[in-house]
């Protein structure tokens, strides 16, 4: 299907970009990996007036360690978070979750920065970065600002970010020693998003838990963290009765609706069981040091 | 402007068009330029029946503009065999079968020479994730994985020829 007709900007500089947003207003959109943009206006679920194309605008692909974190630069494709040593030694979580998005081709393209702004509960990066506590650096025409990632999602593909604003960064704190992470997603093929997954990220005191941020996908409106499976394991040994709690913890707060992917009470039992799983290989990376 | 002048190379060709900049990759390769080996073979962006290199990476062209493509370099399946012996990886696909009706075969092909180029030795198991962006409704893949190490271990064995 041929998506509607629009006025294409492909600016070589940020504040081009910034300028063309600003003088668009609502018309105009953003066009990074076009992997969920694309396919929507294929089938007219979106007709902007405008796309201004952000491929272009150089220093916005990079993946470094600084102060205490991991900047990824918004357009960043999967496919390097993907072939990465950093991300594979230090972020498992991440690599994790990289992996498992879509399919290697669409991964060539498809950008961290739009898989965040898109804001779809059923894009796999979201949960992820709610379970390492990231934050989300926002560019608009009066200068950066910094969006805690639990105040990002705000609705149903609504981000936090203006009309004129470039997502440009995502900061992923650091894991302590002693931490780790692991996603988790059932799929019913490659390729396919979530029937749900789950992301942890935790930290181990001894034998105990002693902080843990949990995300899902595909089960909520909006993508969620786990507050209550979160706290059946915080303080505590990750013993199979405290895994069973957190994920029966997990079930009930999520808000999955059924379709072709299954049932939400389906939905919900797959997700206790991810949950457990993922805790469980939580624990152990973090006991062998990531 | 809704419409522009792309300058691009394709299959080592520098070409000129004026596009309108809905024109979707596929299209432009298949409709303005002729190459009909790169195939539509879906709607949602799920087949890689459209297969192409951007870059040198593999993409699906039915997902990208054709504007998106000004100034790059896209390779299509009629670039493989340009000099008309069959490149190592046709050859494979020849020799194992590695096709029933042929409809998803120039992106599988597209597919395994960029994983090639990455990973010139590479497991079944890197085979299969390799292409496991696209769908194949005829071989059941396993011909498909057995041709791309055919090409694998013939351009392993011409590289240590000539480094020899
Ligand atoms: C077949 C298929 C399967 C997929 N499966 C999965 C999956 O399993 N898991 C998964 O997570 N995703 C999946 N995706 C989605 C894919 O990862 C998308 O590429 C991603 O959601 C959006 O990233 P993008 O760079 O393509 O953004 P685009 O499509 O270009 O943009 C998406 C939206 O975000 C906005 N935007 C993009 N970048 C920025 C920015 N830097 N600042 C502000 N706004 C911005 C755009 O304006 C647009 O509204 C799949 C896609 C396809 C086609
Ligand atoms: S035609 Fe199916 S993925 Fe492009
Ligand atoms: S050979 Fe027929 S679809 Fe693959």
């Amino acid at each position: 299907m041929i998506p509607g007709s629009f006025d294409y900007h492909a600016p070589t500089s940020l504040d081009d970009a910034l300028a063309l947003l600003t003088e668009h207003g609502g018309d105009a959109k953003i066009l990074a990996g076009g992997h969920s943009l694309i396919p929507a206006m294929r089938f007219r679920l979106a007709v902007p007036e405008v796309l201004v194309d952000i491929g272009r605008i150089p220093d916005l692909e990079y993946i470094r360690e600084e102060d205490g974190h991991l900047a990824v630069g918004g357009m960043t494709r999967e496919v390097a978070l993907e072939d990465s040593d950093l991300v594979n030694a230090k972020y498992p979580l991440l690599a994790d979750t990289a992996r498992v998005i879509a399919d290697p081709l669409v991964r060539n393209l498809a950008t961290v920065g739009g898989n965040l702004a898109h804001a779809d509960p059923a894009n796999d990066h979201p949960a992820t970065m709610l379970a390492y506590g990231a934050s989300v650096v926002a560019r608009g025409p009066n200068g950066s600002r910094t969006i805690a990632i639990d105040d990002f999602f705000v609705d149903l593909f609504e981000s936090a970010l203006e009309s004129n604003e470039i997502l440009t960064e995502i900061r992923i704190p650091t894991p302590p020693a002693h931490g780790g992470g692991a996603y988790l997603k059932m799929e019913r093929k490659v390729g396919d998003y979530a029937v749900s997954a789950v992301a942890v990220q935790l930290v181990l005191d001894g034998g105990t838990v002693s902080s843990a941020r949990i995300g899902l996908t595909n089960v909520n409106p909006v993508p969620m963290r786990a507050k209550n499976a979160e706290a059946e394991l915080v303080g505590k040994a990750a013993t199979d009765d405290v895994l069973e709690a957190a994920g029966r913890a997990a079930a009930g707060e999520c808000d999955p609706s059924g379709d072709l992917r299954g049932s939400a009470e389906y939905k919900r039992d797959v997700t206790r069981i991810l949950t457990k799983r993922a805790i469980r290989k939580a624990v152990e990376r973090a006991k062998g040091g990531n | 402007m809704s419409r522009h002048t792309i300058k691009l190379t394709v299959n080592g060709e520098a070409v000129e068009k004026e596009v309108e900049s809905r024109l979707l990759l596929v299209h432009f390769v298949r409709e303005v330029l002729d190459l009909t080996g790169t195939h539509i073979g879906c709607d949602t962006t799920s087949c890689g029946a459209c297969t192409v290199l951007l870059d040198g990476r593999a993409v699906k062209s039915c997902t990208v503009f054709a504007a998106q493509a000004d100034g790059r370099s896209v390779e299509t399946i009629e670039a493989l065999a340009a000099d008309g012996t069959l490149h190592p990886l046709q050859e494979g696909f020849w020799e194992k079968h590695g096709l029933q009706c042929g409809y998803c075969t120039p992106g599988m092909i597209l597919s395994a020479k960029h994983l090639l180029e990455k990973n010139p030795d590479p497991t079944e198991e890197e085979i299969r994730w390799g292409i496991s962006g696209n769908l194949c409704r005829c071989t059941g893949y396993n011909k498909i994985v057995e041709a791309i190490r055919y090409a694998a271990d013939k351009q392993r064995e011409s590289t240590e020829e000539v480094s020899a």
